[in-house]
């Protein structure tokens, strides 16, 4: 599927290439390059495109494009997802996913596209699993590795890529057992001139950062479960639970995910009191001695609205079941403005 | 120190004797070579030393230092014989880097490519399925002709892998050595057959692939595995479902009926693409019988359904098209939702699900018409995600709707974003033309923006007016005469010369200004682009034929002009013009009909979506992105008129029987992983068997039935940690181990008679089925509880037994139990037998393998 993939820079240079099969020759990027010209401006730069022998699927994140390169018919998404899912995984291992980086830890980058792939088919993409097959750089463990010549290749074998919870790694320990999840919703919302609303939704993620020990098994409940009408799952929820009885049963992979997302499309406001609106007022100024907009100009919002789901939606009860320790639990919300558009 | 050494070595060999006998390795000594490249370049000469020290320090340094080469794309192959020579290296990273570097070089350096063959061979017989299934992929990834029958040989035997991490990368490794050696192709089928009746989840999706790749026409070989497949689906991993529903999807156009009612087509705005008329004559004396729908084609949209909340952008949009192309259409609007939500993701994902979206929407607006407002543009949309959405905007403007769309696009048109704001334009104009009620408002809207101040706007107007004009003849005269004034300001050749085809066209109803325009372009003609001097000659032409009085002078001149001018299209357009329109003696009878040339009834252009008809592509896949054939493009094919035999997809019970009598059980076949998400259900007759282990405590404690389903689960991966660890840790240990499993697990089946019926009570789903599986499930069951007394009694036996689990590990039949009793049955004669009083079950045991003793000798042979 996946032959080859370039990472370029914003100036053109090609700094990492990794093929995984026959070796694509890096002259076929100039087609990558005579579009990126075309566009004008990156994001314009479309993700498919074709030559004469191959197909260019790109993704541009971190202003770095990811282009990967293929011969035969596959489903674009396909591609597009896992250059997504290697940049996350990168952003994962280094905290950041920037040029700098990505050259400093070359070898590591290396050893981790070699286990994402096989013959350009994906083989581990769990970042369970890759981290305990490569772990990732810590400050520590570099001083520690050039002191006593200890590698970051794990020297455990990946069990969990074996196990029936492929995205869970085995032998888990902590000290503090917690569990904390994050509930977070994003206002999409187009305003205009007059101040109507002309679309609102919500978008709304639980991200949970889960460092349990051992294998637990866990159950989160809502108040309200029935707001949750679009959702999609990290793989390791259990559908036919959800489904009958509208509760998130899972084994969750170590460490940091989301466990799903939701899209809403109406946003019930609840009862205003007509006497006192809510307003939110602001003022733009120009800069000193910028030229006045041609036409009137969109507005972007950001605002935040900490320990508020603005869809009302409300986590029960979290209950974990196959470990005898006591978790430390805890629950945060947050609303914020996501693409908030005023008309002007 | 490296300098010193190296001459050393060089002279004498000395240190590459010690060095080739310190690393165990059976490398030949590549000393002449490395003598050679060295003298030649001495760049990397640190780097070869630092690979032939002996300290895997320096070794790991090097090889780090290398792999940045590669990544960088320069040229490291002159380090070969330097790096292959630690193939073998203790250290695992140098080994992995090692690999990397192989895999990179070797198709470049082939002779010293095979150095390394052995060492893979070697790790193919390892005790640990981590260490085959990694010398697998490292050996088929080299791409050396001469090695593809020990590839063959390895994917073979990986094939009949205990574990089903191996048996995946066998499926992998099948794509690699077809794209090598395509002439092994029906070994290979052999093989994708094989793997095709897997039960393991981990399987399913590579060995899908590998079908795709390999021999996508060989539908007949899903047939049998069809039903397991849609059942798996859930379990398998999101790669390996959006590769099955593709194939499925394919699969299920070959076999079923349509499901799609005459009456939908109406509503498919005549979409006939797939029918010509004979088929639709057929189709209505079928109809005469009410269809229904073949339990194995609802079987396929009912199991994906679920995955439309996958996270994974690309299996959901796997489903959407499964629905799209084989859901009766009633159903199919429960994807709009799904792909909707996609739009919250990131800009490639969006253009891929809104190329999509934009196809479905021409034929069933109703799909998506609920979901109107999240394609309204925003701002920050990058610009080719901006069109896209005004294209399905478009698709989706009804009577009902297009008011509110028209005061969403004034808002488009003031963008800053020129290219989206002329786009815009271009949408007003295909919705004037399809909603007939709006079109005098839109055009009225058009005219408005004449006045913009804007270039480009105007511009795009001006052309969007002229196609809106052409197809309504009626009375526009005032528009024209706008238009006409607009010549003195408007520089954009493209409207310019819009303007001038308009006038000429409609030169009679507006007989005062044209011959004035007429006027002004010929003292503008010398400046002005070619495209505009064109449609001046016609204007010119026009008038000439309707109006001569007032025009044949300023023609003759704008002939003259034309007939000097630099562009050879403009000189033969002239010339052409000339001998067509002013009567001479050679010019015939053409010229009579002169006017009725130039004043004839014009077709109107058809404002077209680009996406229309794009859905004889597949949709999802790169041909429907590309609107063009990619290379390896797999046709989705009609629904056949009759369906073909149903029944090819049943897996008889009795040919089950066959398979598992003779040997008790295929322990393959079983060895299915416990799914997870199945885990709380016991419904499925296929979900007892699959129950019934989980491979990865295959080499481990086997699950229990007792207990609460969370827990087992949770045991058994606890399990296979531990024996993953003792692995690891004492991998000498190991064979004496394994071997007191397979003991054990001999032991235990005469007390899985016991645990049989009981299992038999508890379960209720199909006998011969169940049956098997109880017997697993009881097996493994005791296997787990008599290992600590049967450990003791094994080690007695396991020195002798030892060379020939060696031997026999991976036998050509994949049958587990098979190889239990050849090992175990010469053995236990003299062994076992004095020990009776250890296990009694073990006599019965016994009594019951003799039967089959004789089955399992001969398939050993076979």
């Amino acid at each position: 599927m996946i032959h080859s993939l370039f990472l370029i820079n914003s100036s053109g240079d090609i700094f990492l290439e990794k093929h995984w099969k026959s070796v694509v020759s890096r002259s076929v990027c100039d087609y990558f390059f005579e579009a990126q010209e075309r566009a004008t401006e990156a994001e314009n730069v479309p993700p498919v495109i074709p030559t004469p022998h191959h197909y260019l699927l790109s993704v541009y994140r971190h202003k770095i494009f990811f282009v990967a390169v293929i011969q035969t018919e596959v489903p674009p998404l396909f591609v597009i997802e896992f250059l997504h899912r290697v940049v996350d995984t990168f952003q994962d291992y280094f905290g950041v996913c920037s040029e700098p980086v990505i050259k400093d830890n070359v070898v590591v980058v290396y050893e981790v596209l070699e286990e994402m792939l096989d013959n350009g088919f994906p083989l581990a993409t769990e970042s369970n699993i890759l981290k305990e097959l490569i772990k990732p750089p810590t400050i520590l463990r570099t001083v520690v590795n050039t002191i006593t010549g200890s590698t970051n290749v794990g020297d455990q074998l990946p069990t969990g890529q074996l196990s029936v919870v492929p995205w869970r790694r085995t032998g888990v320990k902590y000290t503090n057992n917690e569990a904390y999840f994050d509930v977070i919703e994003e206002i999409d919302a187009i305003i205009d001139k007059s101040g109507s609303t002309i679309t609102a939704e919500i978008q709304g993620v639980i991200d949970a950062c889960v460092k349990l020990t051992g294998m637990p098994d866990l159950t989160l409940s809502f108040m309200n479960p029935r707001l949750l009408d679009d959702v999609s799952f990290h793989p390791c929820v259990r559908f036919k639970r959800w489904e009958s009885e509208r509760i998130l049963s899972f084994i969750p992979p170590d460490g940091n995910f989301r466990l799903l997302s939701y899209h809403m499309l109406s946003w019930d406001v609840g009862k205003i009191n007509p006497q006192k609106l809510p307003s939110l007022k602001g003022t733009m100024s120009l800069q000193a001695g910028a030229s006045k907009p041609d036409e009137n100009p969109t507005i972007n919002l950001q605002f935040k609205i900490q320990q508020l789901a603005i869809s009302g939606l409300k986590v029960n009860r979290l209950d974990m079941y196959g470990e005898k320790y006591k978790p430390f639990k805890g629950i945060k919300y947050m609303t914020k403005a996501g693409k908030f558009q005023v008309r002007t | 120190m490296s300098s010193n050494s190296f001459p050393y070595n060089e002279q004498s060999g000395g240190g590459e004797a010690t060095e080739l006998g310190q690393e165990a390795t059976s490398t030949i000594s590549p000393s002449g070579a490395f003598g050679l490249f060295s003298s030649d370049l001495k760049k990397n000469e640190d780097l070869k030393q630092m690979l032939e020290s002996n300290k895997d320090s320096a070794k790991l340094d090097a090889m780090k230092r290398i792999v940045g080469m590669i990544a960088k794309g320069k040229n490291a192959s002159e380090l070969f014989p330097a790096v292959v020579k630690n193939v073998a290296s203790k250290n695992i990273e140098i080994k992995k880097l090692v690999y990397v570097y192989l895999v990179r070089y070797a198709e470049e350096q082939q002779d010293l490519a095979l150095l390394s063959i052995s060492t893979f061979q070697r790790a193919l017989k390892d005790p640990n399925q981590l260490i085959r299934a990694s010398a697998l992929r490292v050996l088929s990834s080299i791409r050396v002709p001469i090695i593809v029958p020990i590839m063959m040989l390895a994917i073979k035997e990986a094939s009949a892998d205990l574990s089903p991490y191996v048996r995946k990368n066998a499926a992998h490794a099948i794509q690699k050595l077809y794209s090598l050696d395509p002439e092994q192709k029906e070994m290979l089928i052999e093989v994708i057959e094989k793997l095709l009746k897997d039960k393991s989840t981990l399987v399913a999706g590579s060995v899908v692939m590998a079908f795709e790749e390999v021999c996508p026409d060989r539908i007949d070989l899903i047939h049998k595995n069809y039903r397991k497949l849609c059942n798996l689906l859930v379990d398998v991993e999101e790669w390996g479902q959006v590769v099955i529903i593709h194939m499925l999807t394919r699969y299920a156009r070959t076999q079923f009926v349509s499901p799609w009612k005459e009456g939908d087509e109406l509503e498919d705005n005549g979409k006939n693409f797939y029918e010509s008329d004979d088929d639709q004559k057929e189709k209505t004396d079928k109809k005469k019988k009410p269809y229904t729908m073949d339990p194995d084609h609802r079987l396929l949209i009912r199991n994906t359904k679920p995955l439309l909340q996958s996270r994974n952008a690309a299996v959901v949009m796997a489903v959407a098209q499964l629905y799209w192309h084989i859901s009766p259409k009633s159903e199919a609007g429960i994807i709009s939702k799904s792909l909707v939500r996609l739009l919250r993701s990131n800009r490639e994902v969006q253009y891929i699900v809104l190329q999509n979206i934009a196809t479905m929407s021409i034929q069933r607006k109703g799909m998506f018409e609920p979901y109107l407002k999240s394609f309204y543009v925003r701002s920050t949309d990058p610009t080719m995600i901006k069109t896209l959405k005004l294209e399905i905007l478009t698709n989706l403007a009804n009577e009902a709707n297009i008011s509110t769309l028209l005061r969403e696009f004034q808002t488009y048109v003031k963008s800053q974003d020129k290219q989206f704001a002329a786009a815009t334009i271009q949408t007003i104009g295909r919705c004037a033309t399809n909603i007939l009620e709006v079109t005098d408002t839109c055009l009225n809207g058009l005219v408005c923006l004449l006045s913009n101040r804007d270039e480009i706007v105007v511009a795009e107007s001006v052309v969007v007016i002229k196609k809106l004009l052409q197809m309504q003849p009626a009375q526009h005269g005032e528009i024209i005469k706008h238009m006409a004034k607009l010549l003195d300001s408007i520089t954009v050749p493209v409207a310019r010369a819009s303007i001038l085809w308009l006038i000429g066209e409609n030169c009679e109803r507006v007989p005062k200004i044209a011959p004035d325009v007429l006027r002004k372009m010929a003292k503008s003609f010398t400046s002005e682009d070619d495209l505009v001097k064109l449609q001046i000659l016609n204007l010119g032409a026009k008038l000439y034929l309707t109006n001569s009085k007032q025009t044949k002078l300023l023609t003759q001149y704008i002939l003259n002009l034309g007939k000097y001018d630099q562009n050879y299209d403009i000189r033969d357009r002239t010339r052409f013009i000339r001998q067509l329109i002013v009567p001479n003696v050679k010019s015939g009878a053409l010229s009579k009909y002169a006017k009725k040339i130039f004043l004839a009834q014009k077709p109107a252009p058809l404002l077209e979506s680009p996406f229309k008809d794009r859905d004889h592509f597949q949709l999802g896949t790169l041909s429907h992105t590309l609107n063009i054939k990619a290379t390896g493009y797999l046709e989705l094919s009609n629904w056949p008129e009759v369906a073909p035999d149903p029944s090819v997809r049943n897996v008889e019970v009795i040919e089950l029987a066959k398979e598992w009598t003779p040997a008790g059980k295929a322990k393959q076949e079983n060895s299915a992983k416990k799914f997870y998400s199945e885990s709380e259900e016991e419904e499925d007759s296929s979900d007892s068997s699959s129950d019934s282990e989980s491979e990865s405590g295959s080499e481990s404690g086997e699950q229990g039935e007792s207990g609460e389903e969370g827990d087992s689960n949770e045991d058994s991966s606890e399990d296979s940690s531990s024996e993953q660890d003792s692995e690891s840790g004492r991998e000498s240990g190991l064979e004496n181990k394994r071997t007191a499993k397979r003991n054990s697990k001999a032991k235990g089946k005469s007390d899985s008679e016991d645990g049989e019926k009981e299992n038999e009570k508890s379960k209720t789903s199909d006998s011969s089925n169940d049956e098997s599986s109880s017997i697993e499930d009881s097996s493994s069951d005791s296997e787990s509880e008599s290992e600590p007394e049967s450990e003791s009694e094994s080690r007695r036996v396991t020195k002798e037994k030892e060379k020939k689990t060696k031997q026999d590990r991976t036998p050509l039949t994949k049958d587990v139990s098979l190889l239990d009793l050849d090992d175990f049955n010469p053995v236990s004669t003299p062994v076992a037998l004095p020990t009776p009083a250890l296990s009694p079950s073990l006599m019965a045991d016994l009594e019951g393998l003799h039967l089959s003793t004789s089955s399992s000798v001969i398939s050993g042979l076979i």
